[in-house]
């Protein structure tokens, strides 16, 4: 029993893990049809925010919840400002400068901070016991995390206005604009959200991950797929493709080991993909958030 | 008449080629020889790209996946079968049919643009990912172990005719400048063919190939092959180039940087990725000699600034202001003329016909 | 004596989600025949035609093109059986000229001699011949439209398909278009989707009203014009 409660707690994290990372991405691609092939690099910076933060003596929660945020989420605003703006509507374009951008982060980290970090951070939740097993508290923290993240990303989207004018500027911007929206800060808001998130989700993940300037690449192929792969309907999209892939993930990885789980997750995609091209959104849930 | 000057431009080309394959390892270093070896089969997955994606409209990001294969089936096939010519065929019988397997598979589950992108790409990083975890010593085929992210030793090309003798530096220049050459002429002549004007029509706008009677899923299926074949003897020619073959010929950087090829050379044109790949080559192997610049920083600002400011590539660029100064002299040429006309015509006193 | 019937739909629906944007159409066209298909916005006669191209897949019902059935066909299959087909907004090859567009139609079903004689005659009777080494993105809308016919007519289809041919073209090339297709009449079979109703008249005999995703009445443009079900479905009272 106790066994089976931690095996669902490594399962539950799994798709914890694959959600938090495609967040992010997701809100950018549903809201703006822009992939944002830099997200990784976006995960990155949230998790050296919080490494340089703690070097310097900020509290860790301080660092991961607030500040990994806030300064990514800046960087966002600045990126699509000064690059995304000039490229809506070009889908290709968008995807190679983004992959531009993408290589020019990593290298600008590494010019400064060097090619490995210079301290790693651990984890401020221990193992907690589940009955006769140990499983990690802070995979726990990170699963209530990721709910929460949703929820309030739904509760913004369903309950405020500036989720309404968001909504409305993603189903129609011409006549969002024609009824006064400022289309342009509408934009520029929803990347730095999606930024924000991405922040945070790095910050996170730090202590689990490590924190490297390469460290987006192995972020970005499955954030990619889970994104693409849910649709374009933000959060039923990822929570579905998160819990569908994750799950397969999770459970091929248990029977076999995790190289054939990761070839099983990008497997189950591409599967994914050429039965509903569209997405599972596309397909499924096709009003939802 | 524009097929005339397509012809000189294709004859200079080839003179070109000639003399760089002739001359080249008379009047470079050693070592630069056998890194150009390299970039030539860079220059083939550049080739190979321009052709899927420059003409075929088919954005393939992880053309690497070919190239990588390429390399890794005549690295296992010349340890296990001892002489190499058999498994220079193999590998590029498995660019070709893997990209076919993959095609199919995209093509006829009429996956839009984007996603094509994405699981190519995708593809490309699950067989890097894969590869890089085969360690052990039960991971291999045949003889041949995979070494994980070591990866395995590519035997050196063999003359055809003697399983013993081993191409010395310099033949094997001449062998791969003489496999870019066939293969840019080959796809030259499959551009101007029935199949690859198709093939531009259906990038132009598939829906009217289609009402055309055109099978478009066929013809990017065909055209998608051909680049994996292509690709995979690039992968051959950098496997000698190197030395060895490992799972970073799948990675980001090189799928990466085969995109920037052929954005910095220009999409539809053959010739612009083939010199992009150079050209980045050259740079990335300057910026790796001095420590002021990091490479990647430097690339993606390339990138960036190719995509922002020059979006259809060098080349065309080029082109194009060749074609405007070209203009001017046809104007000028042609103010020119009626002026003589009208002056003959003052003169002779000739009145104007109503 | 019986004329052959070259189209038919049985029961013909197509549903998009919880839409039905047509219901049961059962439809034939005769060999010959010219028939035009109207209506007013949102009746259904885009869709249905590109159910007859194969553009769309019927939810339900059959597609019968001369014997064969076509229900679900892709747009290539359907040309390959020698029809041409103009869609609602021109798909053209833009990047190309005009020349290697209407080449490109030539060239499908003849060899590379005979495919230039046909190109050069089929530029010559649309009139298009000054423009040939123009690239077709550049040319006016109009313009456009009859680089699609003449890639249609250089097939040489026994049926023809057109969805709003005369769309966006000033009186003078709308009658040279009439002019066009009454001369396309003599050797094929057409169906097309028009809004214009001066363009129709000059053209049609039978003409098919659709409405709310079903036909409401056939007959001829005259007996069409004077009908006051019709006025009040185009003026919008319900029916």
């Amino acid at each position: 029993m106790d066994f089976l409660a931690a095996l669902i707690l490594q399962f539950a994290y799994g798709i914890a893990n694959l959600a938090l990372v495609g967040l992010g991405l997701a809100i950018i691609f549903g809201m703006m049809r822009v992939i944002n092939l830099a997200h990784g690099e976006f995960l990155m910076l949230g998790g050296y925010t919080v490494v340089v933060a703690t070097n310097l003596g900020i509290n860790i929660w301080i660092a991961m919840l607030i500040l990994a945020p806030l300064v990514v989420g800046a960087i966002g605003v600045v990126v699509e400002r000064v690059l995304i703006r000039f490229l809506y509507g070009r889908v290709v374009d968008t995807l190679l400068a983004t992959w531009g951008l993408s290589l020019f982060l990593i290298g600008a980290v590494t010019a400064i901070f060097g090619p490995q970090t210079a301290t790693t951070i651990s984890a401020p939740i221990g193992p907690i016991a589940v009955g006769d097993y140990g499983t990690s508290g802070y995979e726990l923290f990170l699963i209530v995390l990721t709910v929460a993240l949703f929820s309030g990303v739904f509760a913004i989207l369903r309950y405020t206005k500036l989720g309404l004018l968001a909504r409305g500027t993603m189903q129609r911007s011409d006549m969002a604009a024609v009824l006064g929206v400022s289309t342009s800060q509408v934009y520029m808001a929803t990347f730095g959200l999606g930024s924000a998130i991405a922040g945070l989700a790095g910050g996170v993940l730090a202590p689990i991950t490590g924190v490297v300037p390469t460290i987006g690449a192995t972020y970005i192929a499955k954030a990619f797929i889970t994104v693409i792969s849910g649709g374009t309907a933000i959060l039923a999209g990822t929570a579905s493709a998160a819990g569908l892939l994750g799950a397969m993930n999770s459970i091929v990885t248990y029977l076999t080991g995790p190289t054939l789980g990761e070839v099983a997750l990008l497997g189950a995609a591409i599967v994914l993909l050429r039965v509903m091209p569209s997405g599972i959104t596309g397909r499924f849930f096709r009003k939802s958030l | 008449m524009k097929l005339k000057r397509d012809i000189v431009g294709l004859v200079v080309i080839a003179i070109i080629g000639l003399v760089v394959m002739f001359g080249a390892p008379h009047v470079l270093q050693l070592f630069t020889i056998i890194n150009l070896t390299t970039a030539i089969g860079l220059a083939l997955l550049a080739l190979s790209l321009g052709l899927v994606w420059g003409y075929g409209g088919i954005l393939c990001f992880g053309q690497t996946a070919f190239f990588g294969m390429g390399a890794y089936a005549y690295a296992i096939c010349a340890q296990n079968f001892g002489q190499t010519s058999g498994a220079v065929i193999i590998a590029i019988g498995a660019g070709a049919t893997f990209a076919a397997m993959l095609g199919y598979f995209m093509f006829f589950g009429r996956i839009s643009e984007v996603y094509l992108g994405v699981i190519t790409l995708t593809v490309t990083l699950i067989l890097f990912n894969l590869l890089r975890r085969t360690s052990g010593p039960e991971y291999k085929i045949g003889s041949a172990l995979l070494g994980g992210f070591n990866g395995t030793n590519a035997p050196p090309l063999q003359v055809p005719w003697d399983a013993q003798l081993m191409l010395f530096p310099q033949q094997l220049f001449y062998v791969s400048m003489g496999a870019l050459l066939l293969c840019y002429f080959g796809c030259v002549w499959l551009i101007r063919s029935q199949f690859g004007q198709v093939c531009v029509a259906i990038r132009e706008n598939e829906v009217r190939a289609e009402l055309l009677g055109y099978d478009a899923r066929l013809y990017k299926l065909g055209l998608f092959s051909i680049g994996g074949g292509i690709a995979a003897v690039g992968g051959v020619l950098v496997a000698n180039g190197i030395g060895r073959v490992t799972p970073d010929l799948f990675n980001l950087t090189y799928a990466a940087q085969a995109i920037i090829w052929v954005i910095v050379g220009g999409r539809g044109t053959l010739l612009g990725p083939v010199l992009g790949a150079f050209g980045v080559f050259w740079l990335t192997s300057w910026l790796g000699t001095q420590s002021y610049f990091n490479s990647n920083m430097v690339l993606g600002l390339v990138l960036i600034l190719f995509v922002l400011l020059l979006p259809r590539g060098l080349v065309p660029a080029i082109g194009s202001i060749a074609k405007v100064s070209q203009q001017r002299t046809v104007s000028r040429r042609d103010r020119m003329r009626s002026r003589r006309r009208v002056a003959r015509f003052e003169t002779s006193g000739a009145t104007d016909a109503t | 004596m019986r004329r052959e019937v070259v189209v038919e739909t049985r029961d013909l629906s197509m549903r998009f989600g919880g839409v039905s944007a047509n219901e049961n159409v059962n439809f034939r066209l005769f060999a010959g025949e010219l028939r035009c298909l109207i209506g007013p916005n949102g009746a259904g006669k885009s869709t249905f035609f590109k159910c007859l191209t194969g553009q769309l897949k019927p939810s339900a019902g059959q597609v019968v093109i001369r014997d064969v059935e076509t229900t679900g066909f892709d747009p290539h299959q359907i040309a390959q059986l020698g029809v041409g087909i103009k869609t609602q907004i021109p798909n053209v090859f833009d990047g190309l000229t005009v020349e290697e567009n209407v080449w490109l139609a030539c060239r499908r079903w003849n060899d590379a001699r005979r495919a230039r004689v046909i190109c050069a005659q089929t530029l010559e009777r649309v009139k298009l011949g000054d423009l040939r080494t123009r690239a077709v993105g550049a040319l006016a809308h109009g313009q456009r439209q009859w680089v699609e016919l003449a890639m249609v007519i250089a097939a040489d289809p026994w049926l023809v398909l057109l969805d709003e041919p005369a769309a966006g073209m000033t009186d003078e090339e709308t009658r040279f278009t009439a002019e066009l297709i009454r001369e396309i009449n003599r050797t094929a079979s057409l169906i097309i989707v028009e809004h214009d109703m001066n363009f129709i008249r000059a053209i049609a005999k039978k003409v098919t009203v659709f409405y709310r995703g079903s036909i409401l009445i056939e007959d001829t443009m005259d007996a069409i014009s004077a009908d006051p079900v019709v006025r009040d479905v185009y003026l919008g009272h319900k029916h």
